[in-house]
């Protein structure tokens, strides 16, 4: 036969060659996880075993602080949306899922709202773009919560109404803080120079941009 | 009815194959197929499957078993077109049949004394033996009957009509001959120490757990320990579990059940568990000292006990027995990694076969110069 044959010696002890004091060593090992795991388990003490398994109906994993989400739209002050239609965050969707029917706002100053905002999360790539797109902090994805399983697709798109339902008044301020956000993040409370519009309600003195809610 | 008369016989037959079939190996080998995902989880540091409940009634999931019944039942009984038909529905049969024929052999209490059950240390004139069939060949009668296991799996293999099946079977074929000859010859070695191949007379000599001075009735292990460390080797391989599956490689060949579904898949299963647990059984009998817990706790309970309640409590320590040494063997099932089909070979005809004849020579000198 023309099939070369490359023996490779690997020399060892007696030990090692009879096999039985690796396959001893090897049992005690699963031998003593399965001791700490059976009696931490039949003394219903999950706390001394070592056992990795979440329940998971029963026990759930938190998610990280960070973790992107089911999309929520914010309120603003009044309870209304806090969106002004924009359109930046259907623009941004790789996915396309985001579908708005922008239409006027009753108060002058805010002149856009949606009347139809829908998220199809089960096209939804969980990318987070539109959350980085929005100039206004009106949609956001730190529910930490995922999307839930439907039994019909259409049941899996997400009207306005609904991700408002989740929703809490932001804390950016609302309308902005204009040409002077330097200063404010700078701490420094400043008067506004002279023929500058302040917008009603915008507080003076540092504010935080966000609350991410860390300790 | 008469004790000794033939119909006390047939009827004494009866109930002891029905109870060990119905009230024993059935059981314990379907506990061990959830035993076995729910230790091996343990070992993993996971759960396992214990979700299975009958209404509020939970127990770790043990009834896991039956809703794997149901589904087996459920699930559709595929033959392939180009399967050999017949040969194709009695695979599963003959795969699973030797364990239950074999477990006639094994003793499982001591003698049962028919006309002083209540009393307390009896003459015992009329003992029933609590074993189905008392054979002197005993233990030729396992190898040839456990060694017709390999058909199981090459007519599987054969009928299926796939390749992949086909060298599954043939591995299994090769394998399981293999291993035979070290599990005769490290039988051999129990055979000399104790003079006879009837396992109910095995067992009745392991009286004391280890003694110096009765050194014939000491149990199996001390006697024997290489004789038990090839057995116990050669065994795993007859049952083809991990580390000797070779017939069954997932990424490669899949195995020689390949074709089979529902519960003709189910009865391969069972079989493997049904090996496992008669495996131990004679391995209990042979160097365990069967139903024996050493003379203290024997005699004490016979003193102190009627018949027929330490006959009870010693079927009770045997399958305590039993089932621990079932355990050992999914320990072992869950902790080695597998071998490759030629050092499985190697291993056997290289390795153990010269061991266990070099055992079986040395017992004989011992007990040849024991004698004089
Ligand atoms: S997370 Fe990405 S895919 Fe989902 S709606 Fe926002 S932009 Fe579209
Ligand atoms: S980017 Fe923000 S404000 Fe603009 S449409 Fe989207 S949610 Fe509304």
């Amino acid at each position: 036969m023309a099939v070369g044959v490359k023996v490779v010696n690997r020399p060892g002890s007696l030990a090692q060659q009879a096999y039985l004091p690796a396959i001893a060593e090897g049992l005690g090992v699963t031998f003593r996880h399965f001791v700490k795991n059976f009696f931490g388990n039949v003394t219903g003490n999950r706390k001394k075993t070592d056992i990795a398994t979440m329940e998971y109906p029963e026990e759930k994993m938190k998610y990280p602080e960070r973790n992107r989400g089911l999309h929520r739209l914010m309120l603003r002050d009044d309870g209304q949306v806090r969106c002004v239609a924009c359109m930046m965050c259907p623009t941004v969707c790789p996915a396309h899922c985001i579908t708005i029917v922008p239409e006027e706002a009753p108060d002058g100053r805010i002149e856009k709202r949606p009347m139809i905002f829908e998220i199809d999360e089960l096209r939804c790539v969980v990318c987070g773009l539109c959350v980085e797109a929005c100039p206004c902090d009106a949609i956001r994805m730190d529910t930490l919560d995922h999307a839930k399983p439907t039994y019909r697709r259409v049941d899996a798109i997400l009207d306005k109404e609904e991700l408002m339902s989740r929703g809490i008044q932001s804390t950016a301020v609302q309308g902005g803080v204009g040409a002077f956000w330097r200063e404010r993040v700078g701490g420094q409370p400043q008067t506004p120079p002279a023929g500058a519009v302040v917008p009603a309600g915008a507080p003076h003195g540092p504010t935080p941009l966000r609350d991410h809610g860390h300790k | 009815m008469e004790y000794g008369s033939l119909a006390f016989q047939a009827l004494a037959a009866t109930i002891k194959i029905v109870f060990m079939i119905l009230g024993f190996l059935m059981p314990l080998a379907s506990i061990l197929t959830w035993m076995e995902r729910r230790e091996s989880a343990m070992m993993q540091d996971r759960l396992g499957p214990n979700r299975a409940n009958i209404g509020p009634f939970k127990l770790w999931g043990i009834t896991h078993f039956m809703a794997d019944a149901v589904k087996f039942l459920f699930k559709e009984d595929f033959v392939p077109p180009k399967a050999h038909k017949f040969l194709f529905m009695w695979a599963p049969i003959m795969a699973m049949a030797p364990a239950l024929i074999v477990a006639a052999i094994i003793p499982f209490g001591p003698p049962l004394c028919w006309n002083e059950l209540l009393e307390k240390n009896p003459v015992c004139g009329q003992p029933i033996n609590l074993q189905i069939a008392q054979l002197d060949v005993g233990l030729l009668f396992y190898f040839a009957i456990s060694s017709l296991a390999v058909y199981g799996a090459t007519l599987a293999g054969w009928a299926s009509h796939n390749k992949w099946a086909m060298m599954g079977g043939l591995r299994a074929t090769s394998q399981m001959m293999s291993y035979e000859v070290t599990m005769g010859m490290a039988v051999l070695g129990s055979f000399l120490v104790y003079g006879t191949l009837e396992p109910g007379a095995i067992v009745a000599q392991q009286t004391h757990i280890f003694s110096l001075g009765h050194y014939h009735s000491s149990w199996g292990i001390f006697l024997q320990p290489a004789g038990f460390v090839l057995f116990l080797t050669a065994a795993i391989a007859e049952t083809k579990r991990t580390p000797f599956d070779i017939p069954e490689g997932e990424p490669e060949i899949i195995g020689y059940f390949v074709e089979y579904s529902g519960l003709r898949f189910g009865m391969f299963f069972l079989g493997e568990f049904l090996e496992i647990v008669v495996s131990s059984a004679i391995m209990i009998t042979l160097f365990f000292g069967g139903y024996h817990w050493g003379n203290t706790i024997d005699n004490a309970l016979l003193s102190h006990l009627p018949n027929f309640v330490f006959v009870l409590a010693m079927f009770g320590l045997w399958t305590v027995k039993v089932f621990a040494f079932c355990g050992f063997q999914l320990m072992i099932r869950w902790s080695l990694p597998r071998f490759r089909s030629d050092q499985l070979m190697r291993l056997g005809w290289q390795r153990l076969l010269p061991i266990s004849i070099a055992n079986v020579v040395a017992t004989a000198l011992v007990v040849l110069w024991a004698q004089q």
